[in-house]
């Protein structure tokens, strides 16, 4: 088998954001960024399958400016084979991010397409449904567990309710949750070795995909701020309070 | 122009969410038609009819229908979805699955999880888990939007009462199967939509710890929430997380014990009307959010806080 897993280079999980005071957006000049971190866990769960031999190849994905390849080199880093580097200048939108990897997938035809549930920047939580519906491959989102049957995966999905567990035909998409699995650290050899690795690049525009956007941003602002609380003495004030000043027991 | 709701519901009940979804469709047109994709789900149907908002109900039953596989609900849903404007669910995993497949094939750009409609093409979304909100303009032909439930109030559940029209089922996906569902049973209220939530991280240290807040939970009738530290660490199951990729809840109170308050999470909770924050911890973020902090150990606090809440029952009494 072989595994095509999608990464995107987001803001830090760790990093508070600011918004531009101009309303444009959020600040990304000087600020930490990392691999989305479901994304990770989708690179892991491709490396595990392939040292169980199930899988042959593992190929990594980004979209994104030039600096988007860290991503690929890191999962690079951690097992996957070889990177695939599409660049594109501006953001694009979920819909043109599933476009584009169509046409990778039609390119490479694997036989599972990986990637994180969300990216934690736009919280849009898309491009895995839309990809699988212009391929008409069946889904699997939010996966917590993945087995790895004959043709088929076996899915544990978290849902609100609690875990669905649903049997996909291979070739099939899977949205990955941060539960799927522990994402391993590259080790230093690792991440030497990934440096030989090939990373293919391929501009967006070379592949005929409208990516143009759908959606005007017209303004990114600051949420109300909360009005700052106190600090209570003991939890009889604390009871106290809330039965009488915020009235909410 | 008309908009389109996909129902969500468990072939019996109508689930709430979907009351939420309803307020918002109808802010986007008045013109809302409730599509029940279902398997003998007739009352669901017939409940839906009686909300004053929805001015049509069409329905289709069928037992490929009776899970949600996004696969099957697509096909019937893209049947349908010429003669309206708008395609609009509830932006929580039912509609998160579901709506991104029917847009890609419309060939439209969603709009994820909207906690304001501005005009008919124009939301209001967080981003940032929730650090930055968006203003955004649909410029698609045809909109497909999910509501972030806690963000609207329920709809009126009675006194309308819409004409059902039955419709014929799509075809069926071969390549997805339903196995099973791990349904968690509780009496206590529903996460999504309790007055009251009460929430333990990390710091209960582990999963018998939580009958302290269960105990305090039982004494206000709330819901159980939980941070993500606590659910990867075992101490309680998923369907519990509060957070940027587990629920959004904007309860009347919520109750944050032994959670330091990392960005994810605040994101699930900080739109609550009152919280109170119980951490050792004095330096803790989920302190900058907390209408009343309380910086004591939770193994102490929490049954004080039991009995406290014991003895204000027998002043009420």
């Amino acid at each position: 088998m072989k595994i095509l897993v999608a990464v995107k280079r987001v803001i830090d999980y760790n990093v508070q954001i600011r918004v531009k005071e101009d309303g444009s957006g959020v600040v990304t000049d000087n600020v930490k960024m990392s691999t989305n971190p479901p994304d990770d866990n989708a690179i892991e769960e491709a490396v595990k399958i392939k040292e169980a031999g199930k899988a042959k190849e593992i190929v990594a994905i980004t979209i994104g400016e030039e600096k988007a390849q860290e991503t690929v080199r890191k999962a690079l880093a951690v097992g996957a084979d070889r990177g695939i580097h599409v660049k594109v200048d501006n953001v694009i939108e979920p819909l043109a991010v599933s476009k584009i990897l169509k046409k990778i997938v039609e390119k490479e035809n694997p036989d599972l397409v990986f990637m994180g549930k969300q990216a934690i920047d736009d919280d849009c939580n898309q491009t895995g449904q839309m990809l699988a519906a212009l391929l008409n491959w069946p889904q699997a989102t939010f996966a917590s567990k993945i087995e790895v049957k004959d043709n088929a995966l076996e899915v544990t999905r978290e849902i609100d309710e609690g875990l669905e567990t649903i049997e996909v035909n291979v070739p099939a998409i899977v949205t990955c949750d941060l539960r799927l699995n522990e994402p391993r650290y590259a080790s230093l050899p690792n991440i030497m070795k990934a440096k030989k690795k090939p990373i293919e690049q391929i501009n967006a525009s070379d592949l005929g995909v409208d990516i143009n956007p759908r959606i005007e941003q017209i303004k990114v602002e600051e949420p109300p701020k909360r009005k700052a609380g106190i600090k209570v003495a003991s939890v009889e004030e604390l009871v106290q309070k809330l039965k009488n000043e915020a009235k909410v027991i | 122009m008309s908009v389109l709701l996909i129902a969500e519901h468990n072939n019996k009940e109508v689930r709430p969410f979907t009351y939420n979804a309803i307020t918002a469709a109808s802010q986007i047109n008045e013109d809302l038609h409730v599509l029940v994709l279902g398997h003998q789900a007739d009352d669901v149907a017939k409940s839906l009819s009686e909300v004053p908002n929805v001015k049509k109900v069409i329905h289709v039953d069928n037992e490929i229908y009776e899970n949600y596989i996004a696969e099957n609900y697509t096909t019937a849903i893209i049947k349908h979805a010429e003669s309206y404007s708008h395609i609009v669910s509830s932006a929580n995993t039912f509609g998160k699955n579901l709506m991104p497949r029917i847009a890609a094939l419309l060939d439209t750009s969603q709009v994820s999880d909207i906690i304001k409609v501005i005009s008919e093409d124009t939301f209001l979304r967080p981003i940032y888990a929730g650090n930055a909100f968006a203003t955004v303009k649909s410029n698609d032909k045809k909109k497909c939007v999910t509501i972030r439930p806690t963000s609207f109030d329920p709809a009126d559940k009675s006194g309308g009462s819409a004409e059902i029209t039955k419709s014929d089922p799509a075809e069926a996906s071969s390549s997805t199967k339903f196995l099973k569902k791990e349904e968690v049973k509780s009496d206590r209220p529903e996460l999504g939509t309790a007055r009251i939530v009460i929430s333990g991280g990390r710091g209960m240290q582990n999963g018998e710890n939580f009958k302290l807040i269960s105990d305090i939970a039982d004494k206000l009738n709330a819901a159980i929430g939980a941070s993500r530290a606590a659910v990867d660490a075992g101490y309680i199951t998923n369907d519990h997380q509060v957070g940027q990729t587990g629920k959004v809840v904007v309860p009347d109170l919520y109750i944050a014990v032994g959670i330091s308050g990392a960005i994810q999470h605040l994101a699930g909770m900080k739109e609550s009307k009152v919280i109170v924050a119980i951490n050792k911890d004095g330096e803790a973020p989920i302190f900058s959010v907390a209408d009343y902090g309380l910086e004591a150990d939770l193994f102490e606090a929490l049954p004080q806080f039991l009995s406290e809440l014991n003895k204000l029952n027998t002043i009420q009494k």
